[in-house]
């Protein structure tokens, strides 16, 4: 099909001059572009209001397809679960044999652990969650991971506080609207959490990939002491995520780490949990907050 | 006595003659249909890695290459703000990419002005191509440091699926160009 020639001014002087500013227009458009992304580059909050903004407005649809994002999981995990059960089944008893003689260790261990606690009279450090609420939109089509949580500042959400599911960590938040808050998921490429591995104590930092896991850098560099199937926790050290919280377990092994699959897929919780900030934080949030900010540039290779 | 049976010309979609589209309705489809594309790519999926095709870029680049010259060349400078706003990226990125798309897209027609499927195909993935890269480069710019293989899945399905988008703004045209207010 031959174009269409409506876009000719001819000798009109009033199209020829519509023509004309509009592709002015366009140019300035690619300026303004540029000027703003400079700005977003340079201070990266400084347009977290409006961000804050165009969350609320999608938060009521995002709760609503939350909703069936969960039914639709279900489903599939449920005509998945048809095709594999056989071999489930089998593998859940030898688990199950297993797990009954850990649970029985554990039993042990944890009497023995409130014994000694009772001694030391350390009181258990058990966490208040400060909200519980769905995932209710993330960037998906872009290369950064961020999510928004139905919850903000009205909950008593505020920034730097951990963000995890029942199954494991998320992120922290990042930004925080009236109602509503950004995250930063731990899969984002500017995202380090210090974690140890959860049966010893071998540090490492989590950083995001950007395509779902983790590279799992050992803070003590040597031998490779990780194993495929190695589990890691949060360590709390820097104060900003409570120790212990489980995050990511080794799928294979690098020359100076592993990289790692999260345990809570963003996508399968139906439900997140913000807890507060480790207390050791607050003092130094303040001060160095710029530090904590998901937008610096991550330490280069090691 | 029975009513005169009426002179109306009847199609699928009701009467239509002695009638005109809603002005506002056919000037308001592309802009609204692109704002709800831009937020419908981040409601729809909770993803670990990106995987959904930028819906609002694809929405705008069809409208452009069906009906070129109905949205202004300065198009991409709201659109893509609103689409900032929502997409994660630094805002500013959309605003600058949808603008050069925009230009980039009248000056290839102004060289090519012959057109079929095939053709509009191939540069719309090239389109794609430039613009889920250049995305990348700006987000990695400002700060995070995402490698460009993990983009590979979201750029092949962004131009598979680009055909559908054709076919959906091909639809809304229609929608938008209805005859149904009555003229007196």
């Amino acid at each position: 099909m031959a174009p269409p020639s409506n876009r000719r001014s001819g000798f009109s002087r009033r199209a020829q001059y519509t023509t004309f500013f509009g592709y002015a227009v366009g140019v300035l458009g690619a300026f303004v572009g540029g000027v703003l992304l400079l700005v977003s580059i340079v201070s990266p909050d400084f347009f977290s209001g409006l961000r804050s903004g165009g969350a609320a407005i999608t938060e009521p649809v995002g709760g609503a397809t939350a909703r069936t994002r969960a039914a639709g999981n279900s489903v599939f995990e449920t005509i998945e679960g048809y095709a594999t059960s056989g071999q489930r089944v089998a593998k859940l008893k030898r688990e199950l044999a297993e797990a009954r003689r850990r649970l029985a260790k554990s039993n042990a261990i944890s009497e023995e652990n409130r014994r000694l606690r009772a001694l030391l009279k350390l009181s258990t450090e058990d966490t208040e969650p400060v909200a519980v609420t769905r995932i209710t939109a993330s960037s998906a089509s872009s290369s950064r991971r961020f999510a928004t949580i139905g919850a903000g500042a009205s909950d008593g959400i505020v920034r730097g506080m951990p963000v995890r599911s029942d199954l494991g960590l998320i992120g922290r938040v990042l930004e925080v609207g009236r109602g509503t808050a950004q995250v930063l998921l731990i899969t984002d490429t500017a995202s380090q959490v210090p974690v140890r591995r959860d049966k010893d104590s071998v540090a490492a930092f989590a950083q995001g990939r950007g395509d779902g896991t983790l590279q799992i850098r050992l803070i003590r560099l040597g031998i490779n002491p990780l194993k495929v199937g190695d589990t890691f926790v949060t360590s709390g050290s820097g104060g900003l995520f409570h120790p212990g919280t489980p995050t990511a377990v080794v799928a294979e092994l690098t020359r100076d780490g592993a990289i790692a699959r999260v345990l809570a897929d963003p996508a399968n919780s139906s439900f997140v949990i913000v807890e507060s900030i480790s207390t050791l934080q607050l003092a130094e949030q303040e001060t160095a907050s710029d530090e904590e900010d998901g937008n610096t540039q991550p330490p280069q290779g090691e | 006595m029975k009513k005169p049976a009426k002179a109306r010309v009847r199609s699928a979609r009701g009467p239509r003659i002695n009638r005109v589209p809603s002005p506002a309705i056919a000037l308001s489809v592309p802009w609204v249909s692109i704002v709800i594309a831009s937020m419908l790519a981040v409601v729809v999926v909770i993803a670990s890695t990106p995987l959904m095709p930028p819906l609002g870029f694809m929405m705008f680049l069809a409208w452009r290459q069906l009906r070129p010259g109905l949205l202004p060349v300065w198009a991409g400078l709201p659109l893509g703000m609103i689409d900032d706003i929502f997409s994660g990226q630094p805002i500013g990125s959309a605003i600058f990419l949808w603008s050069i798309a925009a230009i980039a897209l009248d000056v290839v027609e102004a060289r090519l002005p012959w057109r079929n499927f095939l053709t509009e195909w191939l540069l719309a993935a090239g389109m794609l191509i430039a613009y889920i890269g250049g995305s990348l480069a700006l987000a990695n710019m400002a700060g995070a440091a995402t490698p460009l293989w993990v983009t590979v899945p979201q750029i092949a399905i962004s131009i598979l699926v680009y055909p559908l988008f054709g076919r959906l703004v091909a639809l809304f045209d229609r929608l938008r160009l209805t005859p149904f207010i009555e003229l007196r």
